[in-house]
């Protein structure tokens, strides 16, 4: 029995630490390779304490343009996140608070759109940012963004707006408030936790956004960081410690905001995959 | 006419005046909540609508026409693409490399998932910092994900292969061979999502009552059997839906085998997703590429089906109980 507790412990921590550097050494070797010099990757290329800390390769990553892709990355995330933090808000007001005859069936048609592979719109979408002359620009992007960032902010907000109570509502009502001003006064203010959930969770998918990206635009400085980095791949090749530089600073925004925002990378994690 | 009957009129004029008003001024209102619920939705609906539902509608209208893409003149063909895609070796081999997908979330992903949950909810030191620790493949974007393992798996400097000299064992050439990169994709794709799943299974780990365990304990059930009786079956749930969702998943694969591979090992080691780009944008077969997306379409559509159907099946069940 005792014996039988004591492995159950040491099979315990022996799994945990497999499971350490499985997960964890990747992510520890992209770190320690991008302070390398070239020289010292060549020597011994799987240390996680580099002997000599360079931030030569930093220097050299913003040299090759990384600024460009940077920049585009970080107005399209924001201009995207902000128009659908106020679009699916709107949306969420009627269909969570206001009875009428087609509530369920829209709510669903939104819902629905989480499952949808975006592979289903990709031609279409080509063709119309052609027509609408926004091919190969960063706004190419926006309406695709916001489009398919709707269905989980939507399911979110609806959720959260369900919980106000009503007598909020019917006070403000009494003093003669219409349905815009019951909307900004008391359902927006409200939902300030769902609204950083959303605005987390979106970000995450924008910042990361590859496809569209991909078919939508084609000039370098006019890409987002995943396309930049892709490119960066193909001129780097030879130089790792350079393309891991890239690698790292491309992180960072999602590592900022899992240390700042835990717990509602959490719940954004948990909402959004109940239904996808 | 008695007085009182003058006022009994009176009173009833008046009345249905009161009525008849009161009507208006419901109707008004209601004029106006329509009016209000219309425009509050007005945004998200042209959003939505010229961005995903006219985009699908027409992807199924491209699927019939031959087109390039380019020139603005297309053939109508029919059920053609479709009857050419059935018997398209890379389309089944796409498929079955999606279905690989699946299998590999549901048998190895979902589980390590589970373990992952298991062990930083167990008693066991540092449980913060493992918690970091197994997340962090999640702090990275695909694109970065693909290209950080593209070096892990080198032939000659990649850390995994060291690893295999180190046991004993000879180098292998991950990426080369299209066997072994689908492997080498998928496993890359289980460190990128095993972390979500820990952090889904833990939330409904929380979620189960304590007063379980104890009457567990008090049957005298050990480790073992309180994790088979009464974890296992509070997390089904999850499972079953994590699983079908699974389907949806490597529907929406791309990223990971685009940048890994980049269509370097050939049709061997295609998936729908790459498939449906490499036709549509880089061979320029728009109408067959839309045929492509229109059975991908078609495919999350029957998951999601089945999702409701087991989840509503669920819920009777929990009523009948």
């Amino acid at each position: 029995m005792r014996i039988g507790a004591i492995s159950n412990k040491v099979f315990l921590y022996v799994l945990a630490a497999v499971l350490v550097v499985f997960t964890s050494y990747p992510f520890l070797y992209m770190i320690a390779t991008s302070f390398k010099t070239m020289k010292e990757f060549f020597v011994n290329p799987f240390t996680i304490i580099p002997e000599m800390f360079t931030f030569e390769q930093y220097a050299s990553v913003f040299e090759m343009g990384l600024t460009h892709y940077f920049v585009n990355s970080i107005i399209i995330s924001v201009v995207s996140v902000a128009i659908v933090v106020f679009v699916a808000a709107l949306a969420s007001y009627p269909l969570s608070r206001l009875k009428f005859r087609l509530n369920r069936p829209i709510l669903l048609l939104f819902i629905v759109g989480m499952m949808i592979p975006i592979h289903a719109s990709l031609i279409p979408i080509f063709v119309m940012s052609n027509k609408a002359g926004f091919y190969d620009t960063i706004w190419a992007l926006l309406g695709p963004y916001v489009a398919f960032a709707l269905p989980i902010s939507i399911f979110i907000f609806s959720q959260f707006m369900e919980e106000i109570p009503r007598e909020m509502e019917e006070a403000a009502e009494i003093d003669g408030a219409g349905y815009w001003k019951i909307f900004t006064s008391i359902i927006f203010p409200n939902i300030k936790p769902a609204i950083s959930t959303v605005v987390i969770y979106n970000f995450v998918h924008i910042w990361n956004e590859f496809i569209f990206a991909l078919v939508l635009i084609q000039t370098p400085e006019k890409m987002t960081l995943p396309l930049g980095l892709q490119k960066f791949y193909g001129e780097f090749s030879v130089n790792v410690p350079g393309l891991m530089a890239a690698l790292t600073l491309a992180s960072i925004p999602l590592i900022a905001v899992f240390v700042f925002a835990q717990e509602r990378v959490v719940k954004g994690l948990t909402s959004g995959s109940v239904k996808g | 006419m008695s007085t009182q009957s003058i006022i009994d009129t009176e009173s009833k004029t008046k009345s249905s005046k009161v009525v008849s008003t009161e009507k208006e001024v419901r109707k008004k209102r209601q004029r106006k909540k329509s009016t209000a619920i219309f425009l509050f939705l007005l945004p998200a609906l042209l959003i939505y609508a010229v961005f995903i539902l006219y985009p699908i509608f027409s992807t199924f209208n491209y699927s019939f026409y031959q087109w390039n893409g380019l020139q603005a003149d297309k053939t109508f063909v029919g059920l053609d693409n479709f009857k050419t895609l059935l018997s398209d070796p890379t389309f089944w081999l796409a498929l079955k490399n999606n279905l690989y997908l699946v299998g590999v979330s549901v048998f190895v992903q979902i589980p390590l998932g589970l373990v992952m949950a298991l062990v930083v909810l167990s008693k066991i030191r540092g449980k913060r910092l493992l918690n970091v620790l197994y997340f962090l493949p999640f702090l990275m974007s695909a694109v970065a994900i693909g290209l950080l393992w593209i070096f892990m798996y080198d032939p000659v400097k990649g850390p995994i292969n060291q690893l295999l000299n180190v046991v004993g064992l000879e180098s292998v050439h991950w990426l080369a061979s299209s066997d072994m990169a689908i492997i080498a994709v998928l496993i890359v794709i289980v460190w990128q999502f095993a972390p979500m799943y820990m952090i889904l299974f833990k939330a409904s780990m929380v979620g189960i009552a304590e007063e379980l365990y104890e009457a567990a304990e008090i049957d005298g059930a050990n480790g073992r059997q309180k994790f088979f009786h009464v974890t296992f079956p509070a997390l089904m749930p999850t499972i079953v839906s994590s699983s079908i969702l699974a389907v949806v998943g490597s529907l929406k694969t791309f990223d990971m085998f685009y940048v890994m591979l980049g269509g370097g090992s050939g049709s061997a080691t295609e998936i729908l997703g790459t498939y449906m780009y490499r036709q549509s944008f880089i061979n320029f077969n728009m109408g067959y590429g839309s045929t492509i997306a229109s059975v991908m379409f078609i495919l999350a559509l029957i998951s999601v089906i089945i999702i409701q159907y087991t989840n509503s099946v669920r819920k009777k069940r929990g009523i009948l109980e």
